[in-house]
């Protein structure tokens, strides 16, 4: 490989970015309008989630646990509905995702000691919100069922090992300080790098054949070696620059922590651009044409790095099937060490098993990027 | 004292069923230029670019300066440079930055560069153009930023497919100028043209169609293949006259030149009596009738149409 014509190649390479304002788009302005979309609009929390209460026995207890729903910031109490009818028809209409029904008995049955249950009708609709609203108003109902209970207590004097009044289900997946936004922001890293790299990699080798220049350089003695590693180079650093400002941008604006090693973070985003560069590079090589180039490329890149990654949607909540499928999916390595970097402070040492995934990933993409080009018209 | 640059024997190239390249066989010299001239889909551009080391070939052999293209064609690529008929070069980049790229691409040294790229501009009256974008070039200039980028390094044989087709007489000149000042340096080049003109101010030509050889020789020889002699006649209508001195006996080829037809005949003095009698006879307006000297195009629109006759075409 001669260092001089893979330069030029190089610089010619930013010289076409820097001139095509769709190549600066995508590299400097989609990274950032992608992360900063994912951020605020792919969150999994839900809150001022609008819910009518039914209260069919209107006593003093039943406002309490009323106004515990009113006092969460999870939850808009829109109406109290006067009756079951009118709170079905809400949810109908989509005014309410969720609709409390405190019985008639409620008083009556805590006095007593009995279990008492609240019904929740939720929307599910959308299941990931309807969870959450799940969630939320058990922890409303628990908070209030804390209180009877140790008043209960008091009042009878007993022990706190007695049993309790209100059923109580605890569950602690649930998301206190929103913190999907923590879970997710790490990965659109990965879904960032693949979207920009896949795009300007696939256009690299097709735009020299459909602009006609592929023909003269070809006559030249510059190998396909130095036309794939200038080429993608420039991508490879642009790409590190973008992870560096997504980076920023996730700790800076949307205060998600940093907590691991910044060697590990470019480590494995370098070993990941390798992979997603070298795709690109080999369906351009493949299909010659600038459009189907892209849309090959984000088709095995960018999909199975948003639906199979984990960076969204947890990979052990899949089927089977597609569980061992995500395996084969190189970028929920990344995902995971994205994930662990940021949130679990991991460093190289603890990345170990995904940079080997990687790694074998990005040899096996070399090897065969360097042999997919032929310096041949047909 | 000649030495053989490219030794091309045997070579065939099909694409699909149709054969491009059909069994051709051709040398060219050292310090010469070679016209390759034939109608479109004669082969040309193919017999460059298995030159050029960019297509492989079927059969035969091409040796460049020794080296076998078709078994090695890597091998060549610093020895040649190409110019495809389409214009190759980056669009978005300036004219510096495309002699740049080249020059590093071939390695040339950064002296020799400012060297050589300051004199084939000026020879090309592009010195102002430097830092306009390629893509804002005229035709013509784009054409000479062509031959700028390949000869930026010295090749000892310069490709050049169609260099002056959309170009203006003005830079068709230059162009010329440019080529035969190479040819002083000991640099070979091989081109093809469209313009049978331009074929007069080759060394040698390889004449082609329907990918295969119909004569390789000089201008010269190749008016000498002409028998008998050819007649410019003017005319208002070249057309309407030219189809009526096709039937007639003794004429071997004609073709409309401007405002005049080019009769091939076998026989001089006896044809121009008779046609003068034919026109007159049917009261075919014409001008002048006189006896001219052949020129590259006559006989070549001679050697096609009788290679017509003979395929049956």
């Amino acid at each position: 490989m001669n260092l001089r014509r893979t330069a030029a190649i190089g610089r010619k390479e930013l010289i076409q970015i820097r001139r095509d304002p769709r190549s600066l788009l995508i590299a400097v302005v989609l990274p950032l309008i992608q992360i900063l979309l994912l951020g605020y609009g792919a969150r999994l929390d839900a809150d001022h989630i609008p819910v009518y209460i039914l209260d069919q026995e209107g006593s003093q207890n039943s406002q309490a646990l009323l106004k515990g729903f009113q006092a969460s910031p999870y939850f808009d109490v829109v109406k109290v509905a006067r009756n079951y009818p009118e709170l079905v028809r809400a949810i109908d209409a989509d005014r309410c995702k969720l609709g409390i029904v405190i019985p008639w008995d409620f008083s009556e049955r805590l006095g007593d000691g009995r279990p008492v249950s609240v019904q929740a009708l939720l929307d599910g609709t959308d299941n990931n919100s309807a969870q959450l609203a799940e969630g939320y108003a058990t922890a409303v109902v628990d908070s209030y069922a804390n209180r009877i209970q140790l008043d209960w207590f008091s009042r009878h004097g007993l022990s706190q090992q007695a049993t309790v009044p209100v059923s109580v289900d605890y569950r602690t997946w649930f998301n206190e300080d929103l913190e999907s936004k923590n879970f997710i922001i790490p990965g659109t890293v990965a879904l960032v790098m693949a979207l920009m790299g896949a795009l300007l990699s696939s256009l690299t080798i097709a735009r020299e054949w459909e602009r006609g220049t592929m023909e003269q350089l070809i006559a030249s003695p510059v190998t396909p070696l130095e036309i794939m590693i200038g080429k993608l180079a420039p991508y490879l650093i642009i790409g590190l620059l973008d992870a560096i400002s997504c980076a920023a941008f996730a700790v800076g604006w949307f205060g998600v922590p940093f907590r691991g090693g910044l060697g590990a973070f470019f480590f494995t985003t370098t070993l990941f651009l390798i992979v997603i560069l070298g795709i690109g590079y080999m369906i351009s090589v493949a299909t010659r044409s600038q459009l189907g180039a892209s849309q090959y490329a984000l088709l095995v890149t960018l999909m199975p790095t948003a639906m199979l990654s984990g960076f969204a949607f947890p990979i052990d909540q899949m089927p089977v099937a597609i569980r061992v499928v995500s395996y084969v999916v190189y970028s929920r390595y990344y995902v995971s060490a994205l994930k662990r970097i940021f949130l679990g402070g991991a460093g190289i040492n603890d990345l170990i098993p995904e940079i080997i995934a990687m790694a074998i990933y990005a040899a096996v993409i070399a090897f065969f990027a360097t042999r997919a080009f032929r310096k041949q018209i047909e | 004292m000649t030495e053989e640059i490219v030794q091309v024997s045997g070579l065939t190239k099909c694409f699909g069923g149709l054969k491009a390249i059909d069994n051709l066989s051709f040398t060219a010299q050292k310090g010469e230029i070679l016209g390759l001239v034939g109608p479109d889909g004669a082969g040309k551009t193919t017999t460059l670019r298995v030159l050029a080391g960019v297509l492989a070939a079927d059969s035969g052999s091409v040796l460049l300066g020794g080296q076998d293209v078709l078994r090695n064609p890597e091998a060549i690529k610093s020895l040649i440079s190409y110019m495809p008929q389409q214009f190759g070069l980056y669009e978005d980049l300036t004219v510096a930055e495309n002699i740049r790229f080249y020059a590093d691409i071939f390695e040339v040294s950064h002296a020799a560069r400012q060297q050589r790229e300051q004199q084939l501009l000026e020879a090309s009256g592009m010195s102002r153009f430097r830092g306009r974008l390629a893509g804002q070039l005229s035709g013509g200039m784009k054409r000479k930023l062509g031959i700028a980028c390949a000869l930026i390094h010295t090749p000892q044989l310069l490709l050049l497919d169609e260099p002056t087709t959309g170009v203006d007489p003005v830079s068709r000149r230059e162009l010329w100028s440019i080529l035969y000042s190479l040819v002083f340096e000991g640099v070979s080049v091989l081109v093809s043209t469209a313009y049978l003109d331009e074929a007069e101010r080759c060394h040698r030509l390889l004449l082609m169609y329907k990918g295969r050889r119909l004569f390789f020789g000089t201008p010269t020889e190749l008016k000498s293949m002409l028998p008998g002699a050819v007649l410019s006649i003017s005319s208002p209508n070249p057309e309407v006259l030219r189809s009526i001195v096709v039937g007639e006996q003794g004429v071997l080829s004609a073709m409309a030149m401007g405002d005049t037809v080019h009769v091939v005949v076998d026989d001089a003095d006896l044809r121009s009596t008779q046609l003068r009698a034919r026109f007159e006879q049917s009261r075919v307006p014409f001008g002048e009738l006189r006896r001219t000297t052949a020129s590259v195009e006559d006989v070549f629109v001679y050697a096609i149409s009788r290679q017509r006759t003979q395929i049956g075409t």
